[in-house]
């Protein structure tokens, strides 16, 4: 792995380690919007996708990452930095001093800024529209077990079925024509099918004729209609239909 | 004096005061004499001496209503008697339990700023960068430019809610803190105490 290569996304960069090293020492990029812990997290993401230890690479990545970092350590405090590597420690005795003098001020001051708190709490304004104060929850009110166990068998029990008898189409069977149909039969070789279920309902006439196709399909019967709509009449098989010439002359003359 | 609300309407000064009134009551921050008197239609001379009147008028204990001279402004509050029951309906989301960090850091805002996040951590000796969130988020201080050297820390001051909340006319009534000069000589005596053992 070529530490050099690394590819990083941060806020403040994207794009190869090397590049990122170049931009700093150049000025271009400010190493103080620069999140180094991003860059360790990329390198250590890195090695873990490689699965195997690169010592080398880890090393080259420390001694950088260790430059990098002690760049933005005195880019950030450049007083500071001053400071200390020039005070004699009599000097930085007094520096500590004073900023401990500086801190207890505040300190006081802190505590101060709470005493008028509590003094001055009592003034309310109005503050464009205030939030109003979190509302008070009410307890809940004292519970009865029984009764709620009761709403909750209430639930439990199946609702009654509902009768859909009123909205039911009754389909008379398919075998009650049929045996209607060769009781017809037996008493006459032909039928004339709008006068037999003429009067009844509609539902009953397509199943009906329904039952007259079953009879057409096991040979019992012949069907014929001169033309469509006109009138279908039933024969038992193996009569002969009458006059099949004015049938077929009738059609014609018809369908012309 | 016991009629607290004495109009009289032939006094054109009072007509004034009214009318300061109705501008203070609709208001949701202070408003200055200069606002006022814009707002008046009239100069600022007469916007103070009338301003004197409303505030005689809503003086505290006159009133549930009390003028007062806040944040480099005029704005109506409640009467301290009458806190309790305004607590019961609001809460105060700008100074609730504002942590002790909060408050150096507020109270380094206060004294020293315009002044950045590392500034106050170099006094406080650790990160400021949650105390300052937490009170931006109050609204207590709000952001102030950059230090001058490029790519400079964002600078923060403190806002005029922070000075209605503390019920300062301005900064400048902060109180002088530099009567803490005898800590400092014992915190340099006990540092040359450490430094003779160390050395010793």
């Amino acid at each position: 792995m070529i530490v050099r290569e690394l590819e990083l996304d941060l806020d403040a960069f994207e794009g190869p380690f090397d590049l990122l090293l170049t931009l700093v020492l150049k000025d271009e990029l400010d190493l103080r919007e620069v999140d180094v812990a991003g860059i360790v997290l990329a390198f250590v993401e890195h090695l873990f996708e490689r699965d195997e230890l690169d010592l080398e690479a880890c090393g080259e990545f420390l001694v950088l990452i260790s430059a990098l970092l002690e760049l933005k350590a005195r880019g950030l405090f450049p007083e500071e930095a001053a400071e200390l590597a020039e005070l004699e420690p009599e000097a930085a005795a007094e520096e500590l001093a004073r900023r401990l003098a500086e801190y207890r001020r505040m300190k006081d001051a802190a505590g101060w800024l709470r005493e008028r708190l509590e003094t001055e709490g009592d003034r309310f304004f109005r503050l464009g529209p205030a939030p109003l104060a979190p509302k008070v929850e009410v307890p809940l009110a004292p519970q009865q077990p029984e009764r709620l166990a009761e709403v909750i068998r209430l639930l439990a029990k199946d609702p009654p079925q509902v009768s859909l008898a009123h909205m039911a189409l009754r389909f008379p069977p398919v075998t009650q024509f049929l045996e209607r149909f060769r009781a017809v039969l037996r008493r006459r070789a032909r039928f004339d099918f709008d006068q037999e279920v003429g009067e009844l309902s509609r539902v009953e006439q397509a199943v009906a004729f329904l039952a007259l196709l079953d009879l057409r399909r096991s040979g019992e019967i012949t069907i014929e209609q001169s033309a469509p709509f006109a009138p279908i009449r039933i024969a038992r098989a193996g009569e002969e239909n009458e006059n099949p010439d004015e049938r077929t002359s009738a059609w014609t003359l018809r369908s012309a | 004096m016991d009629a607290p609300l004495r109009l009289i309407a032939s006094n054109p000064l009072d007509q004034l005061a009214r009318t300061i009134e109705a501008l203070l009551v609709v208001a949701s921050a202070p408003l200055s004499v200069a606002d006022l008197a814009e707002a008046a239609d009239d100069d600022a001379e007469r916007v103070e001496a009338a301003l004197g009147l409303v505030r005689e008028r809503y003086a505290e204990g006159r009133s549930g209503i009390v003028l007062e001279h806040v944040a480099g402004g005029w704005a109506f509050r409640s009467a301290r008697e009458a806190a309790a029951a305004c607590a019961r309906l609001f809460e105060k989301p700008a100074q609730r339990n504002l942590s002790q960090a909060a408050l150096e850091t507020l109270a380094i805002v206060a004294y020293l700023g315009p002044c950045s996040r590392p500034d106050i951590a170099r006094i406080r000796g650790v990160s400021a960068d949650s105390a300052v969130a937490n009170l931006v988020e109050r609204g207590l201080i709000t952001e102030a430019g950059r230090d001058d050297e490029a790519g400079g820390a964002i600078r923060y001051r403190t806002t005029p809610l922070f000075e209605r909340v503390f019920g300062l006319e301005s900064l400048s009534q902060l109180p002088r803190l530099d009567d803490v000069g005898a800590s400092t000589e014992q915190i340099r005596e006990r540092l040359h105490e450490v430094a003779e053992k160390r050395t010793a």
